[in-house]
């Protein structure tokens, strides 16, 4: 085999792709080819890099030398100058929009500074689609090490001792989901990776599985081996294709090499896993409603307890986890517990995918360590607010998420901290809204969502969201009242104490946190309150009228 | 009953606390069931705990039973009928939180609910009206979109107004679990959701059985009875038409619940009584067909052990569960008996051999049919059953129908006299009254198979291995040298098992008796609502044992008009012209 010199890697995630990196790809090999370059010099196709805003990305290493938005005519410069004569092509260089200077380095750029990749560890590094490449950055090492060295119980005090917390937006502890399992006398049991992601706006499931899809297989055969299931299913949304296909390709590759199967590194353990498709239901992502939809069931959530862990997949203890917090295991069981709890806050530790969208300049996916603030997450990594708007709030936790505003940038973010701020981490998605945005009808936005999506079994569910809703239109229109308004809060708060699942529990958040932050915006479109109303338009001489 | 005590001996006792009230309640158990037992009533919807009739709806969907749990510091709200109870467990009913939950729940409800009480057929039957009452529900503040489906008038028996479904799912679970059917699930998402079938289709379209233990069920009036009450006064009011009506034996020990009287509490006289002032031109009994179905089911029977023909022999009184077998299990469809079942034969007699006796001409006769059940609607419908020459009953009504009828025509029930049924085909033995209660058809033919078979006096009537409310029964009558084996199921979940045994090559009875509802007729769809409480059940069900002791004649083929029937018109059981009058067939239906 000829001595390659030279990567050129392109991004193949969903973003990446959409902007045409596949063809990126075909003009480089072509190109390559005819300058006779296609021995020495390969062309890669990765996971997601994360800064999607900036995409399509290509890396050239070992020239360590970062690409942005590369248009599929640009692949004749990066073989012709970059590859052939050694020059950088400058026009494709980053350009840092405070300072206007081109960067070349990943690492320079602020966008990466202050992340810490632990669950992202090799998206944008490996080909998800070669097995040997995710063997090669010590890939299911872990799972030959916890298989032939530790035992159940070891493995699941590690977890624990970690302090890892579930990503998918409840922060329950892993650890502890796993020992309750394991605990139960059965059998038969099972793990799933809920990888039914549902958020507006979020993608870090998505790219984890798209980029690095062994690193949850692995970890879920780890889980399978700590809680006693031999069986995994991967619940993952049918609008998820190229997802989908990697993991099936990942699946096949780990059975050929007895990764997955039976007798797994010559142990007595076996373990594979199956992937079952959803539909796109939203409410799919709440557990019990996701292992009823596993089931063929209607989609729907089942009251708890009893808990998956006692009851769940056809009545047998399951363990279900997200993407995002598998992605999290391995790094814990080969550099152990104590290095991943040296990371984050007292009760969160370890790092927090987040997706960056809204009005910001540098969307894309970001991995930090618990416990940064929100600033440096959304001025730091993200490039603050285009256009030189002022920051207004921004959403965390998606539609069950609240808003956070000016006054919250600064606190250490964690589970309970963005709780106590009346949002949530959630899955992840955070949306940063400019002093454009009237908060009236982002409320109204998020409650459409959560509608829509509610599954109708429970009263405050089926009907409250959508009478939220109404209220909500009402108050844009113009036509509410200070009644309307009364009406709405104890609506919300009622529709959160009363609702049988997370969705609808979490679905007035965006309402009780705008009304709480902004309650002059609520009032700015009130008829009987005595100001001009507003055209379903908050202006600043509305806000000075109220307040005086 | 001692087995449960014995179980709660075992169980851990917890101490918890209910409005400042200490109490020791064994572990497993529920707020509702923990407040219940120290008389603080907490309202449902959703929640039925049907007990003997196997049903259990623990949706935990309705939210009207949402309770405050914990202490000053941290509490919150939970649904009481599914949370159980934990040791030092806190629990509050009466908070403002947890009243205003409450109440909103049904205020939401109300706000997607049509405004037409007046109207409805649920009138001051309806659970959510009650409910509304109950927890002081004095305005709906929330004005906005409602649900707008056309009703669903496509079947004869049961009338779908999905508007007014709460979404309880008490019927899906007695359609899924109890029955087996699957016909009615959750359809649409969010604000769109309601119980229906599958792609809303028309309710004649499906595999539905007709046996109405969704109605039953349901709180509102999304699912009711067609109903058929104006056609009978039509028919009253007619002067050509000679108007007959039959009373089937589970109506008598159930009426009187709706005008008051005590569940049990036997009304056959004042029944008789309200038809005839009614202007029923006669008031017979459909325990007369019940009589004549046991000659010719008992006849089928002993024909089928004699000549080694198919067996075991099933019977197929209950329309609900021959709709059933002809959908589920079309390939067992030569194993029931093939009589009609006992309105239908009443029908027929009434047109052809009473229509004969009187010079009556069969087309003025109408046979109306006072019945426990919807399914009988649906069966009197059916084409084979209405030829020209066999239009054997003309219209079906339930006992909530008659029930309004009574009052509609001003009668005071429970001040009525007793009346007698009129002759001939009033005339009925003990036999053929516990056709309305699980095991009684079964029973009711072996008193006459015993003595057909062994040409001996039976003494003992009641067979008390034959009767229980249990879902399968499996029992042996010794009848000379020979044990009858003996299957009895109610409930198509029930019925289900038993067919598969004997789909299976696995069933070893002789004969089997099958009813679709629960219990039998007297927990019937067209029965009064029983409102979740499964006394009322096992009260009829003494009632009809009652009445069979009351009964001077307890076995059919004792009945001195029917064997004057045979003598006069039919002839032998079983034989030529019983076989032309008294028999059908059954059809292949597709599962849907």
């Amino acid at each position: 085999m000829a001595k390659v010199r030279t990567n050129i890697m392109v991004c193949t995630g969903t973003g990446c792709l959409a902007n045409e990196s596949e063809k990126v790809i075909r003009n480089l090999e072509v190109i390559l080819k005819a300058r006779g370059y296609a021995e020495e010099v390969q062309v890669i196709k990765t996971g997601c890099f994360g800064f999607c805003e900036q995409g399509p990305i290509v890396k050239i290493e070992p020239d360590n030398v970062f690409y942005v938005r590369v248009s599929p005519k640009d692949a004749k410069d990066i073989i012709d100058e970059h590859i052939i004569k050694g020059r950088r092509v400058e026009r494709l260089l980053y350009v840092e929009p405070k300072q206007k200077e081109k960067i070349n380095r990943q690492e320079d750029m602020p966008f990466y500074k202050k992340q810490l990749r632990v669950a992202l560890r090799n998206c944008g590094l490996i080909n998800p689609e070669d097995i040997n490449e995710y063997i090669a950055r010590g890939g299911y090492e872990a799972l030959g090490r916890v298989t032939t060295e530790m035992t159940r119980d070891q493995v699941i005090e590690e977890v624990k001792k970690s302090g890892l917390r579930g990503r998918g937006g409840g922060g329950f502890p892993t650890g502890l989901k796993w020992e309750i399992t394991k605990k139960q006398e059965s059998d038969v049991k099972f793990i799933i990776c809920n990888a039914d992601e549902g958020d507006p706006g979020a993608f870090m499931d998505r790219s984890i599985l798209e980029g690095d899809p062994h690193s949850v297989l692995e970890a879920m055969a780890i889980g399978g081996y700590a809680i006693g299931a031999d069986k995994g299913i991967i619940y993952i949304r049918a609008e998820y294709p190229l997802a989908i296909s990697r993991l099936n390709t990942a699946l096949k590759q780990a059975r050929e090499l007895g990764l997955l199967g039976k007798n797994i590194f010559g142990t007595n353990f076996s373990f594979d896993i199956d992937l079952k498709y959803g539909a796109g239901a939203f409410v799919c992502g709440e557990e019990t409603a996701l292992i009823n939809s596993c089931e063929g069931k209607r989609g729907e959530p089942n009251y708890k307890p009893p808990y998956p862990a006692e009851e769940g997949y056809w009545g047998h203890p399951t363990c279900v986890n997200n993407v995002e917090t598998f992605a999290n295991i391995t790094p814990i069981i080969m550099r152990g517990a104590e290095w991943f709890a040296s990371m984050g806050t007292e009760k969160s530790k370890g790092t927090k995918v987040f997706a960056l969208a809204g009005k910001i300049n540098n969307v894309g996916l970001v991995e930090v360590p618990m416990g940064i603030t929100l600033r440096e997450i959304i001025f730091d990594i993200g490039g603050g607010i285009p256009n030189g708007k002022k920051f207004k709030a921004v959403q965390t936790g998606g539609p069950s998420g609240g808003v956070i505003t000016e006054e919250g940038l600064d606190t250490p973010i964690d589970y309970e901290s963005l709780l106590e701020r009346g949002s949530m981490m959630g899955s992840g998605g955070m949306i940063v809204m400019d002093e454009d945005d009237n908060m009236v009808n982002i409320a109204k936005f998020y409650l459409e969502f959560t509608m829509d999506e509610a599954c109708g079994r429970c009263v405050p569910g089926r009907i409250g969201t959508r009478r939220i809703f109404e209220i909500l239109q009402k108050i844009t229109d113009g036509k509410a009242t200070m009644a309307d308004l009364d009406a709405l809060k104890q609506l919300a708060y009622m529709v959160k104490d009363s609702s049988l699942c997370g969705l609808c529990q979490t679905a007035p958040n965006p309402v009780i946190s705008t009304m709480k932050y902004f309650w002059d915006e609520y009032l700015a479109f009130i008829k009987d309150v005595d100001h001009p109303r507003g055209e379903g338009k908050y202006t600043a001489e509305n806000k000075a009228e109220i307040k005086s | 009953m001692a087995e449960n005590q014995k179980q709660d001996q075992d169980r851990k006792m917890l101490r918890i606390r209910i409005n400042d009230q200490d109490l020791t309640v064994p572990e497993g158990i529920t707020i509702l069931e923990a407040a219940h037992g120290i008389g603080v009533k907490i309202p449902t919807l959703c929640h039925l705990d049907l007990h003997d009739l196997q049903l259990h709806n623990k949706t935990a969907s309705c939210r009207v039973c949402m309770v405050e749990v914990g202490d000053a510091i941290r509490n919150k709200l939970v649904p009481a009928c599914v949370t159980k109870a934990y040791d030092g467990m806190v629990v509050r009913t009466d908070t403002l939180r947890a009243i205003t939950a409450r109440r909103m729940a049904v205020e939401l409800l109300l706000s997607n609910h049509p405004n037409e009480c007046f109207t409805c057929p649920k009138n001051l039957e309806c659970e959510l009206q009650a409910l509304a009452d109950e927890l002081n529900v004095r305005e709906i503040r929330w004005e906005g979109e409602r649900m707008d489906y056309p009703k669903d008038l496509s079947s004869d028996a049961i009338v779908k107004d999905s508007n007014k479904c709460i979404y309880c799912r008490r019927c899906e679970t007695a359609c899924n679990v109890v029955q087996t059917c699957g016909i009615l699930s959750g359809i649409g998402r969010g604000f769109d959701a309601f119980v229906g079938p599958f792609f809303n289709i028309p309710m004649v379209e499906t595999s539905c059985t007709y046996c109405g233990q969704c109605v039953q069920v349901c709180p509102t009036a999304a699912l009711t009875e067609a109903y058929h009450v104006d056609k009978v006064w039509e028919a009253l009011n007619d002067p050509d038409k000679h108007v007959v009506v039959q009373t089937a034996p589970a109506i008598r020990v159930a009426l009187g619940e709706l005008f008051g009287m005590e569940p049990g509490t036997i009304v056959t006289g004042k029944m008789v009584t309200a038809l005839k002032r009614m202007g029923f031109d006669a008031v017979f009994d459909t325990d007369f067909g019940a009589d004549l179905t046991i000659m010719e089911e008992a006849a089928e029977l002993i024909y089928r052990i004699k000549n080694n023909k198919t067996l075991p022999i099933l019977t197929n009184c209950c329309p609900a569960w021959v709709k059933f077998i002809e959908h589920q299990f079309p390939e067992l469809l030569h194993v029931p008996s093939t009589c009609k079942s006992p309105h239908i034969m009443f029908g027929t007699i009434a047109k052809t051999y009473y229509a004969e006796k009187k010079g009556l001409d069969p087309d003025n006769i109408v046979v109306v049919s006072v019945m426990p059940c919807i399914a009988k609607k649906a069966e009197a419908k059916r084409p084979e059953l209405t030829k020209d020459e066999n239009n054997n009953v003309d219209i079906v009504i339930t006992t909530r129908e008659l029930g309004a009828m009574v009052k509609e025509a001003g009668i005071e029930f429970d001040r009525l006299p007793d009346s007698e049924f009129d002759r001939p085909l009033g005339e009925a033995t003990g036999a053929s009254v516990i056709f309305g209660t699980a095991g009684g058809v079964i029973e009711a033919a072996v008193r006459t198979a015993y003595e057909w078979m062994t040409g001996e006096t039976l003494e003992n009537v009641e067979f008390e291995q034959l009767r229980g409310m249990e879902g399968v029964r499996k029992a042996a009558v010794r009848i000379g040298d020979q044990e009858l084996k003996i299957g009895i199921a109610s409930g198509l979940g029930n019925a289900r098992v038993i067919l598969e045994e004997i789909r299976e090559g696995k069933a070893d009875y002789h004969a089997i008796e099958i009813m679709a509802c629960p219990g039998g007729c007297i927990g019937g769809g067209g029965q009064p609502y029983h409102h979740g409480n499964d006394e009322i059940i096992k009260k009829r069900r003494e009632a009809i044992y009652q009445e069979d002791r009351r009964k001077k004649i307890r076995k059919s083929h004792e009945n001195p008009e029917i064997l004057e029937l045979y003598r006069k018109y039919l002839g032998e059981p079983f034989g030529e012209k019983a076989h032309q009058l008294l028999h059908t067939h059954f059809e292949k239906r597709e599962r849907i």
